[in-house]
Formats: structure tokens, sequence, C-alpha cells
């Protein structure tokens, strides 16, 4: 990875030194291009629109998985609270959404009122329409900008940035590592998961927000074409979040980190100040898990409070094993793989096994496979997928000049064996 | 002579174990001092007091010309005042190159944002290089560090203590399983190291401190037993009694 050693005084560029970075963004390019032209909106209509929406929303989670591997395959954190940040992006850009589109509807309903409506009649209007489900019919102060979609916007990365940064800082700052680090994420995504269940909550209860499918003023637009733009918008901030992992993990930075994760100690000693690197990673990891998740919500049309339970999060932590951890395109498989297979089996389309004495139903059983193929994977081959690439990579012999060419110290040099 | 390092009254228990009882301790900044004693006197919490790994229960730990105090700064606070450290067992990042080891410990910023920012300039990589000369090997530069033998790994720590550029070096025995001749490498980098900075060596390895010819501590249940040349503690009656008689 290092490219001190082998090409003193030039730095080659990031593409050169990480073949993967060029590989991925051309897989990605030909796969986007792909679904366009075999999509409804644009192309010949092979792959319906629901699909495509199932592939956006596969790209956002690849994009979560990426800060899930640069946390923790990285880093060393088994964060398992990262679909928290991830559902919280998603509740900002929903209250955007609805408050939006709502607030046209209303206003078209009161037109046709013989006075024209006050400002207050407007936001009562939208506030009873949006919180009538709870029996509430006034905004709570969090939405004060969801009116504006650049601040809501806004709120989608810092909300989630603060929380990981002030979260982080407590829990670094105490030194709380390993399995106990990973216990109190998860005791934060249930109490943010228990939050958002309570009607009173501000974000209508376990009803969630919904219709997010639909943007607003954009009625007469077709699902087919909105699916698309946020399927190019997804594969776009998988393309912008991948380099700027791999610029990340690249570099000094990324010894930084990779050295914390394998021997932390070690490396206050020489002088790098832990805990800041850890809540940086953290913190960054935390907002880009945010925007996949504005770019997913609108896609699946509903966000609610499930969405943040903590077995998400755990999810996300499988999909990053299996797919092979330490290693950003090991990330992105993991996710694509097995959100697919998941979508597939619980999906009611993978035919059932009649074993004569028990049918086995995929809907049931897929849960038990994803839990065997997890231990499998970290018993067997806790490299992942991705390690499948060093088969062919560890095929070129490795590097071993200097080395003893016989097994004992007096045996040829490789210096004398070449004269 | 000035003092770089005081350690004055410093007293450390574990469950009621006194590790460290009432331990005085003084370096000048050129200085070379050999640490013996037997096991369990304390050598090492010694080392974890000074580094801040240890806090102590009571005393004084005072560093560099403004006699500032270490029992308030964390770790890596330490680090970067100058104060560098070997562990015992060679402790190297096994799964990086020995380029990135040493360029991790070079002498350069330390925060998450200049880090990030960092790219490594000519004579980063020349300094990584001379260093890696120095230790022998230059030619494993590219290898990953768990590649490399025993020895290798304790010379690939050494370097990254010296591109560290500690004004104090805490070596913890710097010649455990290295060859004769890597023993006498080992002594002349740590004596040329100590013509400038000040070195500390816990060594049980009698003839290693021999060869390091310097002033020696004795510590014993600890706290210091007695101080000065090789020759004057081990004449000494007590020493010989509680140490090298046994």
């Amino acid at each position: 990875m290092s490219d001190i050693a082998l090409s003193p005084g030039t730095r080659r560029p990031l593409v050169a030194r990480y073949p993967a970075l060029a590989v991925f963004m051309i897989v990605l390019a030909l796969f986007t291009i792909g679904v366009t032209i075999l999509s409804e909106g644009f192309g010949i209509g092979v792959i319906s629109t629901s699909f495509v929406k199932t592939l956006g929303k596969t790209l956002c989670l690849c994009l979560v998985a990426l800060a899930m591997d640069l946390v923790w395959g990285y880093c060393g954190i088994l964060s398992l609270g990262h679909m928290a940040f991830f559902g919280i992006g998603g509740y900002a850009i929903g209250m955007w959404l609805m408050y939006a589109r709502t607030e046209i509807i209303v206003t078209e309903s009161l037109a046709a009122a013989p006075l024209p409506p006050t400002p207050q009649e407007i936001s009562d209007g939208i506030a009873a329409q949006i919180f009538g489900v709870v029996g509430a019919s006034e905004f709570p102060p969090i939405w004060a900008v969801a009116h504006s979609l650049p601040l809501q916007l806004l709120a989608a990365v810092l909300v989630p940035g603060l929380i990981a940064l002030v979260f982080g800082w407590l829990a670094f700052r105490s030194r709380v590592t390993g399995v106990y680090l990973s216990i109190l994420t998860q005791a934060m995504t249930l109490a943010l998961a228990l939050y958002l269940f309570q009607n009173d909550s501000g974000l209508r209860g376990n009803n969630g927000l919904s219709g997010l499918q639909n943007l607003p003023g954009l009625d007469h637009v077709a699902q087919s074409t909105v699916s698309l733009w946020f399927f190019w918008a997804s594969a776009l901030a998988l393309a912008l979040g991948y380099l700027l992992c791999t610029w990340i993990v690249s570099g000094k930075f990324g010894s930084v980190i990779r050295a914390i994760r394998d021997d932390e100690a070690r490396v206050r000693f020489l002088g790098y100040p832990v805990e800041a690197y850890k809540l940086f990673v953290f913190t960054v990891t935390a907002v880009i898990a945010a925007i996949g998740g504005v770019l997913y919500y609108p896609q699946a049309g509903i966000v609610n409070p499930a969405e943040i339970a903590p077995i998400a999060s755990i999810y996300l932590a499988v999909w990053v094993a299996i797919g092979g951890r330490g290693r950003l395109y090991g990330a992105v498989i993991g996710a694509a793989l097995v959100s697919l297979l998941s979508t597939w089996f619980t999906g009611g389309q993978a035919p059932d096994i009649d074993l004569g004495f028990y049918t086995i139903r995929w809907v049931d059983w897929w849960t038990i496979a994803l839990g065997l193929s997890f231990v499998a994977v970290t018993l067997f081959a806790p490299k992942g997928i991705g390690g499948l690439v060093d088969l062919v990579t560890e095929r070129k012999s490795p590097q071993r000049h200097g080395a003893d060419l016989g097994p004992d110290p007096g045996a040829l040099r490789e210096k004398e064996a070449d004269e | 002579m000035s003092t770089l390092l005081e350690v004055s009254g410093v007293s450390v228990s574990f469950d009621g174990f006194r590790a460290i009882n009432n331990l005085t301790f003084q370096i000048g900044p050129a200085e070379m001092r050999a640490v013996i004693g037997p096991n369990g006197a304390g050598k090492t919490t010694f080392m974890d007091i000074v580094t801040g790994k240890t806090r102590p229960d009571k005393g004084r730990v005072l560093w560099g010309e403004k006699s500032q105090s270490l029992l308030k700064m964390s770790e890596s606070q330490i680090a970067q005042a100058g104060i560098g450290r070997k562990f015992q067992r060679p402790t190297v990042f096994e799964d990086q190159t020995v380029a990135e080891n040493l360029m991790l410990a070079l002498k350069k910023a330390r925060g998450p944002l200049s880090v990030l920012r960092f790219r490594a300039a000519k004579e980063d990589r020349e300094k990584v290089g001379a260093l890696a000369e120095e230790i022998g090997l230059a030619v494993a530069l590219s290898r990953k560090a768990g590649e490399l033998s025993h020895g290798q790994k304790q010379w690939l720590e050494i370097g990254m203590l010296l591109a560290q550029e500690p004004r104090l070096l805490l070596v913890d025995e710097p010649a455990a399983g290295m060859t004769p001749a890597e023993r006498e490498h080992t002594t002349a980098i740590l004596v040329e190291a100590a013509r400038t900075r000040a070195v500390v060596v816990v060594e049980h390895d009698m003839e290693f401190v021999r060869r390091l010819d310097c002033r020696v501590t004795v510590l014993h249940e600890g706290s210091v037993l007695a101080e000065g040349s090789l020759d004057f503690v081990t004449s000494n009656e007590r020493v010989i009694e509680v140490y090298l008689g046994r």
C-alpha cells in the first residue's frame, strides 16, 4: 500500500496506488448506464420501476456499508449504531418532503375559500394534516426549519454529526472500547428508536413519515422517472463516498487508524491522540451514513422508528463482515449482495423447498441462513468475500528481497546468488 | 548538572501491593543510565509512570527545563513532549510495511487534521531510508512488519524510537533475542544516542550493561537500592544479597 519505498521522490495518483478505485468506478458507471438503458423511465423497460428503486436503495446501503467499514474495518470501532444516523438522515429529508407536499395540498384546498388564507391558517392546516394521526395539531419545535429544503438538508448532516460527536467524545474520552463500546452504541440506537416510537416525539410516533416517494410540486413527473433521478443521485453519492473513503484510508491517516485498530496503546506512545482520531472517524462516518439515509428514504417512501431498531445496525455489521472488512470494495460487495438476496428471499420470490415432512419457507428461514453464513464467514473466511480477490493478487510472488535464500542464517544471500 | 527528568517520592500500589515505594530518580539531558533489579523490582512500573500509563498515588514527576509535571499529561502528550519508549516484547504494527511503521513514528505533527493532509516529502522518505539503513532493514522497506523475524522486529522498534527523535529514550530489554553481533550494534546505537539525549535502559543481562559503560541504578522492591558505576553497585553487599548473590 505504501509508496514510500517503491517510488522515492514521486507521488503517484490515487488511482494508480489503488487499482480497486478505478475498477470500482468503472463497474459502478457501467452498472448505472446499464440500469438506465434497461429501465422503464429512460430505456427499454426490462427493469421495473420498483426494481430500479430497490437497486437505488441498495446503492445507499452500500454507502453506509462503506462508512461502517471505515469505522470498524479500518479503525476497529465496532459501532452497532450507525443505522441510527442513517435513519436520522431519512427523518430529516422526510420532514421537508411531508411539509412541502402537505403545504401544496392545504394551499390548494384553502384557495377555494372566500377569503385568502393567512399564513397562520396555512400552517395550522399543514400541522393538522400531518399530526392528525397522532392526535396533535401543532408543529413541535423540531419542525422549525422543515419548510426550507436547504436548512433541512443541513440538519440532515449536522444533527447526526453532532450526536456522533457528543456520544463519541463521552465514550472515547472514558476509554470505552471493544464490546463495551458496541453495547453502548446499541443502547444509543435503542434509546433513539424508543423515543421516536412515542407519539409526542413530534415525528408521528410509530407511523413515521410517509409518502416520501412523491416529490412536492412534481406530481406530473412519473415515478419511473423520479426513481431514476434518485438512482443516479445514489450512484453519484456512492462514487463520491468511495473516493472520500479511499482518500482517507490512503496515506498516513489510514496508517494511523489501522495502527489504532491493531494496537491502540502503542499508538498513544508514539504521540498520537488516539481519542481525537476515533472521534474524527466516528463523526465523519456518521455523516456519510446520514447522507445515505437522505437518499434512501425517498426511494423507500416511508421512514419509521423500526428502521432505527438495534437489529438494523447489526445487519450492517454482518454485511461488512461477509463482504470483507478492511477493504472498501468488500463492504460494498457485502452490502449489495446480502441486501439484494435478503430482498429476494423475504419478498416471497424464492421458491420454497418441500422436504416432504417439512417445507422450508425462505421468508422464515432466510434470517437463519444469514445468521449461519455470518458464523461461517467469521470462523472459516475472516476476510469475507473480498478475500477471494487476494487469491488472485497473491498469485504474484510475495516480496522476499533481502531474506536469506536458505533456512540457515549462513545460507547463500540473494546478492551472492546474483553474482 | 541540569536535570531532564526528575522523579521524586513516587509511590504506587496495586491492590495493596506496593509496586513503587518512595522512588527517586534523576537523569540529565545527555546521559546513559542502566536500570537493573530482580523481577518485581518495579522497573516496568517505573516506565509506566514516566510514560503516563500508570498514575502514581503520590510523588512528583517533572520534565524538562520548565519542570513541567508529567502527571497531568496524557500518554500521547508525554510522547509528544519527547519521551519515547521501547517495549520488552517488540510491538510493531504487523499489518503494515516497515516503511509505514517508520513513517508513523517519524517526528511530525500528530493531530488528525494535519495527518490527513500529510503527504511524505522527499526528505521524509530519505529520513526513513536512512533509518532503515541504520537498522539493517533497507531492503525490507516494503515488506510487512509481521513477516520479519523476532530480531528484525526489535530493530524496527528501535528504528521507530529513533524516528520519534525523543529527548528521553526508555528502552526495555533491547537486546533480548539478539545474536552477539546484533547486541554489539544495539550497544553502538544506544551509546551514540546517549551523546545527545537521555537514555534509560532496563536490562537483565549484566554483560550488556557492562558494555554500555554507564551509571547503574539498582531497583529493589520499588525503590532505589544503590546507584553508581557497575563495579560500585556490584560490590555493594545489599545488592549482592538481593540480586546477584542468588
